[in-house]
């Protein structure tokens, strides 16, 4: 309780200084809205259903984007990461790929998908998929051996050894590599939509800035700032739910 | 492992890359995928090329690299200092711990619409929002060093007798340098990220505005080559870092 009171003082000095800072006329600007119009402009937008209604459509690419990346980065992780003669094989070319920044490829989902959440969602799937084929791939070579072992003695098939042993030993470590993938897709979506498409949170921030609504603009970014931290909570949360997961990573640790 | 099965795997993995791109070429040859969204990779090399002859590939390069390098430079700078700051006292920590936990995730871009209003669409507006968005990782790291530099090291430099300064540089700085320097690499792609975006936004020379110019006039083997050199740009400026990472920190490695 007390460390939520000392973590207050500051933003609480800030929002003050802000606040006193319009009321004083010589000082006053034009474009830094006072908090409680901020707030005003919140509620109101969040009466109007123009924040929830963006809050949805940037929601809804960015799951669409990380689902994706998740499908492709864990299967491809766990093959590449049993085959070792595969991984030398593919490695440099994930190497070149990685380093291009997703937002490079934000005209060419434009060109190809138009619009909407599509080509957004694209973009927010290319910059997903690395960290969760590379923590993947990591976490299936630093699989106990003898588990492997084991399902071979079972003589289970490719399929129930990889639902049966491989995704509950490497599980631990992928699913921080989807923590820091859900991260990303909040930003890539925000940051497609402030760049180019029409739609979401992002776009409802860059169009109250060009009519001018500053106090509305404001109100976006401390919503989009609760959002990313509430996402990065819950991700948080829900990992420490998983049952027997820091179980396995401790017997995975031998 | 044997050189000559390290040798085949080299040749395995070169072999994997140029498969791929002679599929390409074949697929969009054959006109089995749009060769307008998807053209051969020989006719983005040609763009390429033809950009680099005509010298027209220079200038938006510089600008994106000097773009990226003042901000990333800045949020460094910044990030340690700032760092050092709020670790000195573990009430000012206690204090900004929750601010910088809701900061974090923030999307760094989504501080462009309030950069623009206050720098309108300059460069400054671009370097602003570059440092803004890659403090973070840099400022976390250094907060998370010097907050744990080693008991028995802030002995030995109270027994020295270091002043504050050279107590700063001496022992908290290379204590922390292994976090900053990881901080400053993620801080970089993420330099590279924004300094693309920017560009977009604000039409400012750069290879962002270029592969968003080369869209809109359908010339996609433009777009391609534009991909190709940020591609280059984030590789090699890592390859750097990583370079120095590796320099700065020899003598971490030699103790072991």
């Amino acid at each position: 309780m007390r460390q939520y009171a000392l973590g207050a003082v500051i933003p609480a000095a800030l929002l003050g200084a802000w606040e006193a800072v319009w009321h004083l006329e010589d000082f006053r600007l034009e474009s830094l809205s006072r908090p409680t119009d901020v707030w005003r402009a919140f509620l109101g937008g969040m009466s109007d259903g123009s924040i929830p209604r963006a809050t949805v459509q940037t929601l809804e690419a960015a799951l669409t984007g990380f689902v994706l990346a998740c499908a492709i980065g864990i299967v491809l992780g766990i093959v590449i990461g049993l085959l070792p003669r595969l991984e030398r094989v593919v490695s440099p070319t994930i190497d070149a790929l990685r380093p291009i920044p997703s937002v490079a490829l934000i005209p060419l989902s434009l060109m190809i998908f138009g619009f909407g959440a599509s080509m957004e969602a694209v973009v927010v799937a290319f910059a997903c998929v690395w960290p969760v084929l590379l923590i993947t791939i990591a976490s299936v070579k630093g699989m106990e051996p003898r588990l492997l072992e084991v399902s071979q003695v079972l003589e289970l098939g490719a399929l129930e050894r990889a639902f049966k042993v491989v995704v509950p030993a490497a599980l631990s470590g992928i699913v921080v590599g989807l923590r820091l993938a859900l991260a990303i897709a909040l930003i890539v979506a925000i940051t497609v939509e402030i760049v180019i498409n029409p739609r979401g949170l992002g776009h409802e921030m860059m169009a109250a800035q060009q009519a001018l609504q500053f106090d509305r603009m404001y109100a976006c970014l401390l919503w989009v700032g609760a959002l990313g931290w509430a996402i990065s909570e819950v991700s948080l949360a829900g990992i420490q739910w998983i049952p027997g997961l820091r179980l396995e990573a401790a017997g995975g640790a031998r | 492992m044997k050189p000559s099965t390290r040798g085949m795997e080299r040749l395995g993995a070169l072999g994997f890359a140029v498969a791929l791109l002679a599929l390409w070429q074949g697929l969009a040859s054959a006109k089995l995928i749009s060769p307008l969204f998807f053209p051969s990779p020989v006719r983005t090399l040609e763009a390429l090329w033809a950009q680099i002859s005509l010298g027209q590939l220079w200038e938006p390069l510089m600008a994106t690299l000097a773009r990226m390098a003042w901000g990333w430079l800045v949020a460094s700078l910044l990030g340690v200092l700032l760092g050092a700051l709020i670790a000195s006292s573990g009430l000012v920590r206690r204090m900004t711990h929750p601010l910088l936990e809701f900061m974090r995730p923030l999307p760094a871009s989504a501080i462009i619409p309030v950069a623009i209003l206050a720098f309108g669409l300059s460069s400054t507006m671009s370097t602003a929002v570059i440092a803004f968005g890659s403090i973070w990782p840099v400022l976390l790291a250094s907060v998370q060093g010097f907050s744990s530099v080693d008991e028995r090291l802030r002995e030995v430099a109270a027994v020295m007798r270091f002043g504050t300064l050279e107590r700063f540089i001496k022992v908290s700085l290379p204590s922390a340098m292994p976090g900053i320097l990881a901080g400053a690499r993620v801080g970089l792609s993420v330099a590279l990220i924004l300094a693309v975006v920017t560009e977009m936004q604000a039409s400012l020379t750069g290879i962002g505005q270029n592969i968003l110019m080369a869209q809109r006039s359908f010339k996609t083997p433009d777009l391609y080559a534009g991909v190709v050199v940020l591609g280059a740009i984030g590789f090699v400026t890592s390859a750097l870092i990583q370079a120095l990472e590796n320099r700065v920190l020899r003598w971490r490695n030699s103790a072991r």
